[in-house]
């Protein structure tokens, strides 16, 4: 197991440094940071000097050893439109974003795999046919657009919630939390909806098709023959048997709820990275988007690792050295 | 054995499936008994109805597939219109299943262990500890070495044939009156073969278990059966004792099954075939099924479609075999049905 996750590591390592080759290609060639951070009226000894002190007159390899020597120390530089860490930057933004995927991907779990539960088992009552036009909104209609509709909803017309915004937060350390005050859930609900509703009709079509599948096999044929409850033979047999895809799929699902949250906190102004990245990109401010690049990066890394972990536990087919053999 | 109660009862049973196209017929009228402590071989070939018949009677045929005549008894009791709930305490514990293919049949995802205790705290007052020292022993008596070891294995970790004895394990553990083996060893090695179905023997002999045993091979019947059903078509052409059955077939297409046996004790040049294939469900032929391949028809067989009649040692449906063609014997065929019907 130790030896897995090591390989594991080793192999992330590659596309680590190729996502980090990719961001430090923008500090070269996107855009013009020096004249954006220098303003309208500047000399020419001026520029040079901002220049040299950018270290931006160096070879391309010099300055990428030197970007990825920082960032392993969690050193991103300034923000060229904030004039901040960027690593407080990302520090202050992350509770906001992280908060709102957690809950998206925990209302997609919640209500998307009963669904896909239901419409499995009882393919062809009503239930499951309205279940299955009602994400097939989900599917289709764009992210912004279900925001939009649903400020409109119960913001404007009705009220309830607010629009946009982060509502109260209290501070435990250095995160910042919503779930603890009214305000704070309240403010959280609209965008949840919006950035966990995709997520959501994918996993119950998923959990549906991969149940269908389940149902049709041999062993659970033989569960029936052999009497088992109605109860044992769906949730016991059927549904444990489903979910190593729906492991994987939902894992890739949560790195990008938290990537693609950006279409989701512009229309709500929700004060998360996502946000943060959008006005970077506005600013051309380099450093921001790059060390956000390789925080996301990251994160898929992680959560792909844990998936492969997740898959051991699930199906003893793939534990290695659990006394293979027979005769 | 003719003198008691049956343990199945099957009367007049059919099997429907509704298609876009039309109803077909997948059994029809099919009609036998299994007594306490008998092995019934069902044969035929792909499609005749056997495994059908067996998922007809332990109620689990694929949708939309459904009885649509018929009735399926059991020790007395009728099992056929059962609703779920009640016949899932009939599967189980008094009809245990044993598939095809054992290594699509146990769960992949669970230690052999926990499906037996599963099944035995499903049907007996047991509870897990107690289960889990009877799937030890239900696991030695089906071969596993080493079973106090093995139990706490996955499927995976056991070859094809350990893991139909494991099959085997999980049929009998409820201790059902009746076994359904639909081909049992179709999917294993010929060495195995032979070993699964001696356990099968020896342990529906030990238990008084009956068995409905459904296959296509002959060898396996004749060695394991004490009679056998012949299906063609949705429907039974021959039955009666084994021996009989497999020295002195009545019905043609049972002697055409037999003649494609190659024989041990003697050379052969060509093994006897029976021309064409047997018909689609959608299009079985009027009459006799059979009549398109049949080296004896005649024009009775094209029109008329026969039911099981008296042929010397077994019952056949075949119309050679009809007394009532003789005006006179008419009426001693048709009585004399009741008498020979458990023979």
């Amino acid at each position: 197991m130790f030896a897995f996750i090591v390989s594991r590591v080793l192999q992330a390592l590659p596309v680590m440094l190729a996502v980090a080759l990719i961001s430090f290609a923008m500090f070269a060639y996107v855009g013009d940071p020096v004249a954006i951070m220098l303003g309208q009226d500047y000399t020419q000894a001026q520029r040079e000097a901002l220049i040299r002190d950018l270290g931006l007159d160096q070879p391309f390899f010099v300055q990428f050893a030197k970007f990825v020597g920082n960032a392993l120390q969690g050193e991103f530089g300034l923000s060229y439109r904030l004039s901040r860490p960027v690593l407080d930057l990302i520090a202050e933004r992350a509770p906001a974003t992280l908060e709102l995927a957690l809950t998206a991907a925990f209302l997609a779990l919640l209500v998307g795999v009963p669904m896909g539960i239901y419409t499995g088992l009882y393919r062809n009552s009503w239930l499951s046919r309205f279940f299955l036009t009602f994400s097939l909104i989900g599917v289709s209609l764009p992210t912004f657009l279900i925001g939009i509709l649903l400020i409109l909803t119960f913001s404007v017309w009705l009220g309830w919630l607010p629009s946009f915004g982060r509502g109260d937060t209290v501070k435990l350390g250095w995160w910042s939390t919503g779930y603890l005050t009214w305000g704070g859930i309240k403010a959280l609900i609209l965008p949840s909806i919006t950035l966990g509703l995709f997520q959501m009709t994918l996993i119950m079509r998923l959990v549906r098709a991969e149940m269908l599948e389940v149902l049709r096999t041999d062993y659970i044929k033989f569960a029936r023959a052999r009497g088992l409850t109605n109860r044992a033979v769906n949730f016991g047999h059927a549904l444990k048997n489903t979910l190593v895809p729906v492991i994987t799929i939902t894992g890739l699902q949560l790195g990008a709820i938290i990537a693609f949250a950006i279409v989701t906190e512009t229309v709500f102004q929700w004060p998360g990275m996502g946000l943060l990245f959008i006005q970077s990109v506005g600013a051309a401010d380099i450093p921001v988007m790059a060390a956000y690049l390789l925080l996301i990066a990251a994160l898929f890394v992680t959560i792909n690792l844990i998936v492969d972990l997740l898959y051991f536990a699930v199906d003893p087919r793939l534990r290695v050295g659990g006394g293979k053999g027979g005769h | 054995m003719s003198n008691t109660r049956p343990l199945l009862e099957v009367r007049n049973l059919r099997v429907e499936f509704p298609t876009r196209r039309g109803t077909l017929v997948a059994l029809d009228d099919v009609s036998f008994d299994i007594h306490p402590g008998e092995v019934l071989g069902v044969v035929g070939e792909s499609g005749a109805g056997k495994s059908m018949t067996g998922a007809a009677i332990i109620g689990l045929l694929e949708p939309p597939g459904r009885i649509a005549a018929g009735s399926i008894s059991l020790a007395g009791r009728r099992i056929d219109n059962l609703p779920y709930k009640e016949m899932r305490t009939v599967r189980g514990r008094e009809i245990g299943a044993i598939f095809q293919d054992p290594l699509t049949t146990l769960n992949p995802l669970y230690t052999v262990g926990r499906q037996l205790v599963e099944t035995m705290t499903t049907h007996l007052p047991l509870n897990p500890a107690q289960a889990r020292k009877k799937a030890i022993e239900w696991l030695e008596l089906v071969g596993i070495p080493a079973a106090a070891q093995r139990i706490d294995s996955y499927p995976h970790e056991f070859s094809g044939g350990m893991r139909q004895r494991v099959v085997i394990a999980l049929a009998l553990c409820a201790e059902p009156k009746l076994i359904v083996a639909d081909e049992p060893t179709t999917a294993l090695d010929v060495s195995i073969q032979a070993q699964v179905i001696a356990l099968l023997k020896t342990l529906a002999r030990e238990k008084g278990t009956s068995m409905m045993l459904v296959t296509h091979d002959m060898g396996v019947i004749a060695e394991t059966a004490d009679r056998v059903a012949v299906m063609y078509a949705g429907r039974i052409a021959e039955i009666g004792a084994v021996r009989q059955v497999v020295k002195h077939p009545a019905h043609p297409y049972t002697i055409g099954l037999m003649g494609s046996i190659p024989p041990i004790s003697h050379r052969m040049d060509r093994l006897l075939q029976i021309e064409g294939a047997m018909p689609r469900l959608s299009a079985i032929p009027k009459g006799c099924a059979y009549n398109p391949r049949c080296p004896r028809v005649f024009d009775r067989c094209r029109g008329e479609r026969p039911e099981l009649l008296d042929a010397g040692d077994t019952r056949a449906a075949c119309w050679l075999y009809d007394r009532a063609d003789k005006d006179a014997a008419h009426a001693v065929a048709e009585s004399g049905y009741g008498e020979v019907r458990h023979a």
